[in-house]
């Protein structure tokens, strides 16, 4: 029944991206192939899959980080609201203001915490300073870092704990208002309570922005995922082995190798 | 019988005998320096009693034979001669270190570090000469005689770009990639980013950089002696002849004596002054934080 009703709704609700026949190489070597995938609108895809499958490799391909690597190919294509993004005329930049990126490590700036947020926002236009403040505000609320850190908001952003610096490097990526949020294992680099405190606040997201998540913690993918994507190495190759909702996923897999998995049986 | 013995909690003896190893060679070092500036003092301490500090400001000239000990000539030579060398090869060395570290293909930037690498070896003697057998006679062309204040610009600019272009790539190299990785990520440009993440996290390594050139041209005195003319004046145009503290001192050194010989270490008392000024400048330049 409920399951039924999934399928519905993501019949309806268009992808915010879509991936057809996705591969990426490095150089020859082939990182995974042939991945076609929808990312829902507003809802929270979890990638998951064993350590090499090419889960970090197909989230730099979405706001093609990869460019930033020597060296490496993409083949396929990936839409971003119909728009063909693989397209040499689609400038990263400004793709990558739509599309944020959250890394495993927390990355903030050796700056203030303030101008961690001031950084980008000026570097995409917006200069006033009261404005600046009002967004800088109302982010690090949404993130739940301001009440932590109003009375600091110009001392360095470096010693903050690492779950704070996380939630830092969100509300980074929050402030530029992007349509989707990628997410590289956020919380892997954190303890048990700000790993915690991150996951809600990636929970809180859905709805408001469309976000891709990687993670390790099947848990955690089952916890806040809407949707869920295996990948496995094959012959060497990452793949793409089941996609479908959480609920699928988890409880009525297509695939031996993922019931496999998600029961903890393999990976 | 445990494999690890040594129960007592006291640091190994190995680590204790190190640290006071190296403690004796920070002591040398200091007293190296101290033992030259008192060696300095010293020897310019004779005519320092004699005729006193003013009139090293205040003569009408320098001619120490005849008692006149001016000194302000040269050291304007000096300072302006190594202002103008930092404020050409500061942009150039931090600019081409910038090119070679994040835009040039790597091949290019390889090559381009040999080249440096190699402008770095060079003696100065060859500079000096370089420059007044090539330069000197092109600078006369546009304006006579040629040794001038431009001469010694352009040549300890060639000097001292290498130890600015070095130690700028190696400040670049040491700044973490996450930084670019998580500006890119912003849909943040790579001239943005490294405007305004990597030039403020390297600015202590780049000021560095800019001291030891500065040490560097304050203190060349071959190059500059065979390229500057090495009249005594307060130069009024870049074309005009100047000679400098140090190379003064070489100048002189050989037929010196009494007053005249103490008064050429009071130039090179001259030269230390205004090294210690320039490192504490920086000091305290580089200390400033860079949050707000
Ligand atoms: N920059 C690179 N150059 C060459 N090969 C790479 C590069 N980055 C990743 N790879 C390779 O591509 C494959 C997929 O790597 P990727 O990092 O995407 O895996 P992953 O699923 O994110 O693994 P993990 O869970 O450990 O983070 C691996 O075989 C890896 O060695
Ligand atoms: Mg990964």
């Amino acid at each position: 029944m409920k399951k039924s009703q999934l399928t519905q709704n993501s019949r309806l609700s268009l992808p915010s991206m879509q991936t057809e026949r996705l591969s990426l190489y490095y150089g020859k070597k082939a990182a995974f192939t042939d991945v076609t995938m929808p990312i829902y609108s507003g809802k929270i895809t979890a990638l998951i899959g064993p350590s090499g499958c090419g889960k970090t490799s197909f989230l730099s391909c979405l706001n093609r980080l990869t460019d930033l690597i020597p060296h490496t190919k993409v083949v396929g294509s990936i839409r971003l609201d119909a728009v063909e993004i693989l397209n040499n005329r689609v400038d990263a930049i400004a793709l990558r203001r739509r599309v944020g990126t959250i890394f495993q490590k927390p990355n903030p700036f050796p700056f203030s915490i303030w101008k961690n947020l001031a950084f980008p926002l000026k570097e995409h236009g917006i200069k006033k300073r009261e404005q600046l403040d009002r967004l800088i505000e109302t982010t690090l609320q949404d993130v739940g870092l301001w009440s932590e850190v109003k009375d600091r908001l110009h001392t360095s952003a470096l010693f903050l704990s690492g779950g704070q610096k996380q939630r830092l490097c969100i509300a980074r990526a929050l402030v530029l208002q992007p349509e989707v949020l990628l997410l590289d294992e956020p919380c892997s680099a954190l303890d048990p309570i700000s790993s915690g405190v991150v996951e809600d606040l990636i929970a809180s997201l859905r709805g408001r922005y469309t976000v891709v998540i990687v993670t390790h913690n099947l848990a955690q993918a089952r916890r806040i995922g809407d949707y869920a994507a295996l990948f496995w190495v094959r012959a060497e190759v990452g793949r793409l082995i089941e996609y479908g909702t959480v609920e699928q996923i988890f409880t009525a897999p297509q695939q031996d190798l993922t019931a496999a998995y998600v029961n903890g049986i393999r990976g | 019988m445990t494999l690890f013995n040594n129960k007592n909690l006291s640091p190994s003896q190995s680590d204790l005998v190190l640290l006071w190893i190296l403690r004796g060679f920070a002591l040398l070092t200091g007293i190296i320096v101290v033992l030259i500036t008192a060696f300095l003092l010293l020897e310019a301490l004779p005519v320092l009693q004699q005729v006193g500090w003013l009139r090293f400001v205040s003569d009408p000239s320098w001619h120490p034979v005849q008692g006149f000990y001016n000194l302000m000539p040269m050291l304007w030579g000096s300072l302006l001669v190594t202002l103008g060398a930092v404020i050409l090869a500061a942009p150039l060395g931090i600019g081409s270190a910038i090119f070679c570290q994040y835009y040039a293909p790597p091949f290019f930037s390889g090559f381009y570090r040999q080249l440096i690498n190699l402008l770095a070896g060079i003696p100065s003697v060859v500079y000096g000469f370089w420059g007044l057998v090539v330069l000197v006679p092109l600078i006369g062309k546009l304006q006579p005689p040629g040794t001038s204040l431009l001469a010694g610009i352009a040549i300890l600019t060639l000097m001292i770009l290498p130890t600015i272009a070095l130690t700028a790539e190696a400040s670049f190299s040491e700044v973490p990639t996450e930084y670019f990785q998580g500006a890119a990520a912003l849909g943040i440009s790579r001239w943005a980013t490294i405007r305004s993440v990597v030039l403020p996290a390297t600015k202590s390594g780049l000021f560095t950089g800019l001291i030891l050139g500065t040490g560097r041209a304050i203190g060349e005195t071959m190059a500059v002696l065979m390229v500057c003319g090495n009249v005594v004046q307060t130069p009024t145009s870049i074309f005009d002849p100047i000679r400098t503290l140090t190379a003064n001192i070489a100048l002189e050194m050989a037929y010196a004596t009494g007053n005249h010989r103490s008064a050429l270490f009071v130039s090179g008392l001259l030269l230390m002054v205004a090294i210690a000024i320039l490192v504490a400048v920086a000091e305290g330049m580089s200390r400033r934080n860079i949050y707000g």
